[in-house]
């Protein structure tokens, strides 16, 4: 195959950060027990006015960023969503919405085409209402997404699902499939849930057994074949959950490289779970994000090799993987420059199998899990 | 490839793509859903050629006019050949 690509040199300082993602809010009406927030997420109070949002879109397509993701929480809580696309399409972003679907209505959606808006991407919990409604925390739901979908499709906009996966909706993965193909879908990204945030939490009552996790590459395969004998473009993306993986995935494509999260009180982060790294995050209310991003300690913190302990240090793969992922190596072993402990050359990989371990002899239901809403949240709030 | 029979095509970006000149990045870029392709400075040229109306035919006709330097033929060439793989990659479709 040629190659019509453009490969960027990379020599000594960072690039730009191509990729924007915009957490508008915290607030969500769901309440999913996958979700990757902050546990804290209540604590954060001042979100940024729309000015103040404008104000950081701008900055970051002067700087370069081109893709743009609103997200959050559900970002269609903020009642200036339109006001923002139409600003962040004028600048010459392509814009995507990260959408729960609730909140959205065929009003909402053409108000969002006008505004310029590119693409909205869909989360489903199950092809089941009773479990997506466990997961998810609401009964509604489900239902709605549905609809929503489709008229995401009828308005004509390229349909992109995602389904996270865990171990109460894995085995429904072949009826999933199949009700992404009826409501039309371009893409589904099959995405074994993170293990942040909320996740993190319920870890145990999330993760898959290796059995579970066979059974849906194998559905997805078995899928595949079926769609290109049908002739039917709908791409199907499997990630696998990375404690079963036995390298890590290149986070963000290194920290501080081409990836930059706006929290919704404007603190400026590397990925969206950072915030739980023990470390200060600059605010886009105090600094310039030009500074922030070449020139704060927080940006500088990982990037490059240098901070690398062994085994990374001295390892042929350093560049590839980076060294894993920072919050991972953090939340595990309580050192942020370790090693990710998904890697089976480190030191720590036990916990993995452990938490492996943990999680086979984990029997709770989805509705025994803990909702992410913001009475738990206080619980993590230290103000 | 029957190449008498791609040029009566009419290409066009895939619904929800975009072709656009980064600035920034000096080259065009096709943006998808959560996604951007880099591209170099050929494909760029042919992209930017694709508008739903025009013919492959034409589309030579006029990268032709446009780098009239080009040695005979291998704009036609090149043409073909990413075209054929642009649409295998997902980038552009005909009807
Ligand atoms: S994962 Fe669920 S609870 Fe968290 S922001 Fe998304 S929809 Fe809301
Ligand atoms: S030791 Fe570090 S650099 Fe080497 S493969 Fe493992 S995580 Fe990657």
């Amino acid at each position: 195959m040629t190659d019509h690509t453009d490969t960027a040199t990379a020599n000594g300082s960072p690039g730009a950060p191509l990729w924007l993602l915009a957490e508008l809010t915290y607030r969500c009406p769901l309440q999913c027990s996958y979700c990757s927030n902050p546990l804290d997420f209540a604590a954060v109070k001042q979100e940024l006015t729309t000015d103040e949002w404008i104000d950081v879109l701008t900055q970051a397509r002067a700087m370069g960023a081109v893709q743009l993701g609103f997200s959050g929480g559900e970002p269609l809580v903020r009642k200036d969503l339109e006001t923002l696309v139409a600003e962040a399409r004028r600048l010459g972003f392509y814009t995507n919405l990260i959408t729960s679907a609730l909140g959205l209505d065929e009003a909402r959606i053409h108000a969002l085409r006008d505004a310029g808006l590119d693409h909205i991407q869909i989360s489903l919990q199950a092809s089941d209402p009773d479990v997506a409604a466990a997961v998810a925390g609401s009964a509604k739901a489900h239902a709605k997404k549905l609809a929503m979908a489709r008229a995401v499709k009828e308005a004509g906009y390229p349909m992109v699902l995602n389904v996270v996966l865990h171990r109460h909706n894995i085995d429904q993965l072949d009826t999933i499939i199949a009700l992404c193909d009826d409501l039309g879908a371009d893409a589904v990204e099959l995405a074994n849930c993170q293990l942040y945030g909320w996740a993190h939490l319920n870890r145990a009552g999330l993760l898959p057994s290796q059995a579970q996790l066979e059974a849906a590459e194998a559905t997805t395969n078995r899928w595949r074949q079926r769609l290109a004998e049908r002739d039917r473009d709908m791409r199907l993306l499997f990630v696998v959950p990375d404690y079963y993986a036995d390298r890590p995935k290149a986070c963000m494509g290194g920290w501080g490289s081409i990836f930059m999260t706006v929290a919704p009180d404007g603190a400026v982060l590397p990925c969206h779970s950072a915030r739980m790294l023990p470390m200060d995050f600059p605010n886009a209310r105090e600094h310039p994000l030009q500074e922030i991003w070449y020139d704060s300690a927080a940006f500088n913190r990982y990037r490059g090799d240098d901070w690398m302990q062994e085994p990374c240090r001295s390892c042929d793969e350093r560049h590839k993987d980076v060294g894993g992922c920072r919050c991972q190596a953090y939340m595990l072993t309580g050192d942020p420059a370790a090693t990710d402990p998904v890697c089976d050359l480190s030191p720590d990989h036990h916990l993995i199998e452990a938490a492996r371990r943990e999680a086979a002899d984990d029997s709770r239901s989805a509705q025994a899990l803990t909702l992410r809403n913001a009475r738990e949240s206080q619980v993590f709030c230290r103000t | 490839m029957n190449q008498t029979g791609i040029d009566t095509l009419v290409y066009r970006l895939r619904p929800g793509w975009r072709l656009q000149w980064e600035e920034a990045q000096q080259r065009h870029v096709l943006l998808y859903p959560e996604g951007m392709v880099k591209l170099n400075d050929s494909a760029g040229a042919i992209l930017g050629q694709l508008d739903g109306q025009r013919d492959v035919a034409t589309l030579i006709e006029r990268l032709q006019a446009q780098f009239p330097e080009a040695p005979d033929g291998a704009i036609a060439e090149d043409v073909h050949a990413f075209l054929v793989d642009a649409q295998q990659q997902g980038w552009i479709q005909h009807d």
